[in-house]
């Protein structure tokens, strides 16, 4: 990773050094350690403004922030973990591994690929921003729902500007994974000898180019309702608050599957790998990938069930929303499988694996739960939620990305990571998790609503055991920082297998991988 | 073989004490579970929670006992070595048509349930409910009785300056009183933005909108005090607008019905009198309560958020303007219209007293008769 060993591998050009060649740089992996990097600030800049709410959560009262304020860390605290903490992990795992995976010297469009990176710094340097003008930051919670997002300030138009720029980093990040995949394949590596994690991107890259147009139009729709009088969603001007949500949730389901599938992808190279065994079920596998991708397009109402739609509406979208336990039981037994009569190893990535399998699977009967309409009467805008959407984003794609990143540092950096502390790093962040979201399912069904900054006395013990939980958890990714760092700069020689035999073209390459993968393309058999 | 047996005794033993537990869940006092249902719709909701509950655990319970088996026998460190067999059909078309059927099996009460709770027909008793930034406002439709609900906890007691009582945050000024073991029809909507008001007790959530009215029903089986939160964030006091609903017997629902249409009464004849400053500035700093929320006790509000009242160019500037911003609100901002949440006498004054206190000196008195003229 440092900037001599660029300038080695790279003799034919003279590349810039220093911030210039990150700056102008179109290598895929010099990107995706950009988009790695970014991700991980994003994380810690996000894990601060929840552990504001969790200040404030501990105790009833006000105590620390006030409640326009609170409003404010939960909108950001959402926006920055979806939009710059997971979906740009994600695309920094997908640059440096998929040229990898398919045996492709680098991603087929390099310069699109450093401009969709390059959008990201300005697009949440705006976002941040908002917090510093008058009145302070959007505060209409993430999903900016109309009419509360036409009340607020500057703000929330610097928000509207921002998710515009995310928009075109992700739908040209997702173009330059499709026209990789299809053109770059080495001779040989057919579609359905794809490893996983490129089949959950390539679906990922779909999904993204269908869905963040929508968002687009949704949210300049709303600024048009806020400065050129248009009534898209003012039911006095004639419109329609509940369009709004509409629009909002036919982006928003399908972001759920952007923001899970690569992490199934992860974890369906990590699993084999250290069990010694074939991913079970290969071809189910691939086409629950798909089936998911479809069904999260017919699913989006289940977000709405309370707004007052028909019956048939919500049976239609209770129905459909319950079909997806099929093809994600489909992947849970797969796992299970591949696990069955392996030789199984524990390292820190295959910790990670576990958990995520493990725990993923609770917020996915939390979340058949709530598909169940009559039930998420009940749940629904309650902690419940809040506990069943970190079980699969935090236990689901982050986790899967930590453990994603124990799997490939040695292969990126030819150092292995320290194991013992990558280890701590896995109990101390699995356990606080839990003590952390938990005790949020009780809350939930006990009657606490979210996104409010005080609560009733009968909510005290389990928000106080949340907050030390959060705290802690907050603490574990420190350790993680320093695993990482330590990694990159030094530890034992990584080999080019890295771990015992494992599937797949990345392991065919030295540790560190060089500058340019593969120059002449290799054959796949 | 012996493998197997060990399955089979650990899944029995897991799904005992997955049972167990869920049997103290239901009646735990700690708040595991949904709290104790008193409608019948609650009661189907309750049930239908417990029954999913109770089978995920028990799918969860075998799966990961597999797993947990596979974790603990074949471990390289115990030298055992890797099958390489990768994919069973059989096994695979069993798990992909077992899950549907289970599922088939669980959309059946849900389907049922959600019928009835979507059949608001044949209701004794209809009431409006009004969500606002920041309280609720509740109408008898066909009895002419309407109210707004507040929140009643101090502020001293959310800033810690008191300690906090019994029912922090779920306590209201005036509870919406429903008669017991009558349909009671809702019909759901909002002044500014949207809402949702909830009573676990009674299964009954639904969404407040602008523009829309909702529609939702219930059946109150026992007498007592049911609290409960508006749960769609609706800006800077979301988590201050609790909905509390008192039940009585239909008896006694009838003599409070009418004691307040005679307080109703009553306050027509306040409002047709001349009232001094005193009076005035006595009344206007109790419904000043109203404007606290945003423009702050002290009447400084929030920089850049929420502007001040004192010393504001509508505070000391011509009566009318102000009158007018009060009754009509600011469209686009949380300033709302004030003209059908308070009464001529309310708006009177508060607008007295915001231009004679918290800091202004405008020696300007408004009556409620001024304010009736321009409505």
């Amino acid at each position: 990773m440092a900037t001599e060993e660029a300038a080695h591998h790279d003799e034919h050009h003279a590349h810039p050094t220093g911030i210039l060649r990150w700056i102008t740089t179109t290598n895929h992996k010099d990107i995706g350690t950009l988009y790695l990097c970014f991700s991980l600030a994003m994380f810690m800049v996000g894990g601060l403004m929840a552990l504001v709410i969790r200040t404030e959560l501990f105790q009833p009262g006000l105590q620390v922030v006030d409640p326009h304020f609170f409003n404010q860390m939960t909108t950001m605290h959402a926006l920055v973990m979806i939009f710059g903490a997971v979906m740009p992990g994600f695309v920094g795992f997908a640059n440096w591994m998929l040229p990898m995976m398919i045996g492709a010297p680098d991603m087929a469009l390099p310069r699109l690929n450093n401009w969709s990176f390059w959008i990201l710094p300005f697009a949440f340097t705006m976002l941040l921003s908002s917090l510093l003008t008058a009145g302070g930051g959007p505060a209409a919670g993430w999903t900016l729902y109309a009419p509360l997002s036409i009340q607020g300030g500057m703000a929330v138009d610097m928000t509207i500007f921002a998710v515009h720029m995310m928009g075109v980093s992700s739908i040209l990040g997702a173009i330059n994974v499709i026209v990789t995949i299809f053109n770059m394949r080495a001779p040989g590596m057919t579609l359905m000898k794809l490893p996983l994690f490129v089949w959950t991107w390539l679906i990922t890259a779909f999904l993204l180019i269908a869905v963040m147009p929508v968002l687009a139009g949704v949210v300049t729709m709303l600024l048009t309702d806020r400065h050129f009088d248009t009534a898209f969603f003012n039911p006095a001007g004639g419109g329609d608050p509940v369009m709004f949500q509409h629009i909002f949730w036919f982006f928003g389901h399908p972001e759920v599957y952007i923001l899970i599938l690569p992490a199934f992808g992860i974890i369906s190279e990590i699993i084999p790998t250290f069990s010694r065994k074939p991913l079970f079920g290969y071809t189910t596998m691939v086409l629950a990938t798909a089936g998911i991708a479809f069904l999260s397009f017919i699913v989006w109402a289940h977000h709405m069930f309370t707004v007052g739609m028909p019956l048939a509406g919500e049976l239609f979208f209770m129905y459909s929303t319950m079909l997806i336990a099929v093809p994600t039981g489909v992947k849970v037994f797969n796992w299970v499988s591949t696990m069955w009569r392996g030789s199984l190893t524990f390292e820190t990535p295959m910790l990670f694996a576990i958990a995520v399998v493990f725990l993923f699977t609770i917020g996915g009967f939390s979340g058949l739960m709530l598909a169940i309409t009559p039930a998420d009467f009940q749940y629904h805008d309650t902690y419940f939620v809040v506990a069943h959407f970190h079980y699969v984003l935090f236990s689901g794609s982050i986790m899967a990305m930590m453990g994603g990143a124990y799997y490939w540092l040695p292969k990126w950096t030819g150092h292995m990571y320290d194991e013992k502390l990558g280890k701590a790093h896995f109990w101390s962040n699995t356990i606080f998790f839990n003590i952390t979201f938990f005790p949020q399912h009780f809350l939930g069904l006990a009657g606490m609503p979210r996104r409010i900054p005080d609560y009733a006395l009968q909510f005290t013990e389990f928000n106080v055991i949340s907050s030390i939980g959060a705290f802690g958890l907050g603490l574990s990714q420190l350790l993680f920082v320093y695993v990482v760092i330590k990694c990159v700069r030094g530890g034992d020689k990584a080999s080019d297998e890295v771990w015992e035999q494992p599937r797949g073209l990345e392991w065919t390459v030295p540790s560190p991988a060089p500058y340019h993968t593969f120059e002449t393309p290799p054959r796949v058999a | 073989m012996l493998s197997s047996r060990i399955i089979t005794a650990v899944i029995t033993v897991l799904s005992v004490a997955a049972i167990g537990l869920l049997a103290d869940v239901a009646v735990a006092a700690w708040g595991l579970n949904l709290p104790t249902p008193v409608s019948p719709i609650g009661r189907d909701i309750l049930e239908l929670h417990n029954l999913i509950l109770l089978i995920c655990l028990i799918i969860f319970v075998v799966v990961f006992s597999f797993m947990f088996y596979s974790l603990y026998a074949h471990r390289k460190s115990k030298g055992y070595q890797a099958a390489q067999f990768s994919h069973s059909t059989t096994a695979e078309v069993v798990w992909t048509i077992i899950p549907f059927l289970i599922l088939v099996g669980m959309a059946i009460p849900s389907t049922a349930t959600l019928i009835n709770m979507e059949d608001t027909s044949k209701a004794d008793l209809t009431i409006k409910i009004t969500g606002y930034q920041w309280k609720w406002r509740y109408e008898y439709l066909e009895h002419d009785v309407g109210f707004y609900s507040n929140l009643a906890t101090p502020r001293a007691q959310i800033e810690g300056i008191e300690p906090k009582g019994a029912n922090y945050l779920l306590e209201v000024d005036k509870p919406l009183v429903v008669p017991t073991n009558k349909k009671i029809r809702f019909l759901l909507t909002a002044n500014d933005v949207i809402h949702s008001w909830w009573i676990p007790q009674f299964g009954a959530k639904k969404d407040a909108i602008p523009g829309y009215i909702n529609e939702m029903w219930t059946l109150v089986e026992k007498p007592g005090t049911y609290r409960g939160q508006c749960t769609e964030l609706c800006g800077k006091d979301h988590g201050f607008m609790p909905v509390v609903v008192e039940a009585k017997s239909p008896e006694q629902f009838e003599a409070w019905l009418a004691s307040e249409k005679q307080g109703q009464a009553k306050d027509t004849a306040d409002a047709a009198r001349e009232w001094s400053k005193d009076e005035l500035l006595a009344h206007g700093e109790k419904v000043y309560a109203n404007c606290v929320a945003c423009h702050g006790a002290d009447g400084k509000g929030v920089p850049g958020a929420f502007p001040a009242i004192t010393g504001s160019p509508v505070a000391t500037g011509p009566v009318t303007a102000h009158v007018g911003l009060v009754m009509n609100g600011k469209s686009g901002t949380a300033m709302q219209a004030f003209m059908n949440q308070l009464s001529d006498l309310d708006i009177a004054a508060v607008v007295t007293y915001q231009r004679n206190a918290l800091g202004n000196n405008t020696g300007d008195i408004v009556q409620p008769a001024q304010v009736n003229s321009v409505r």
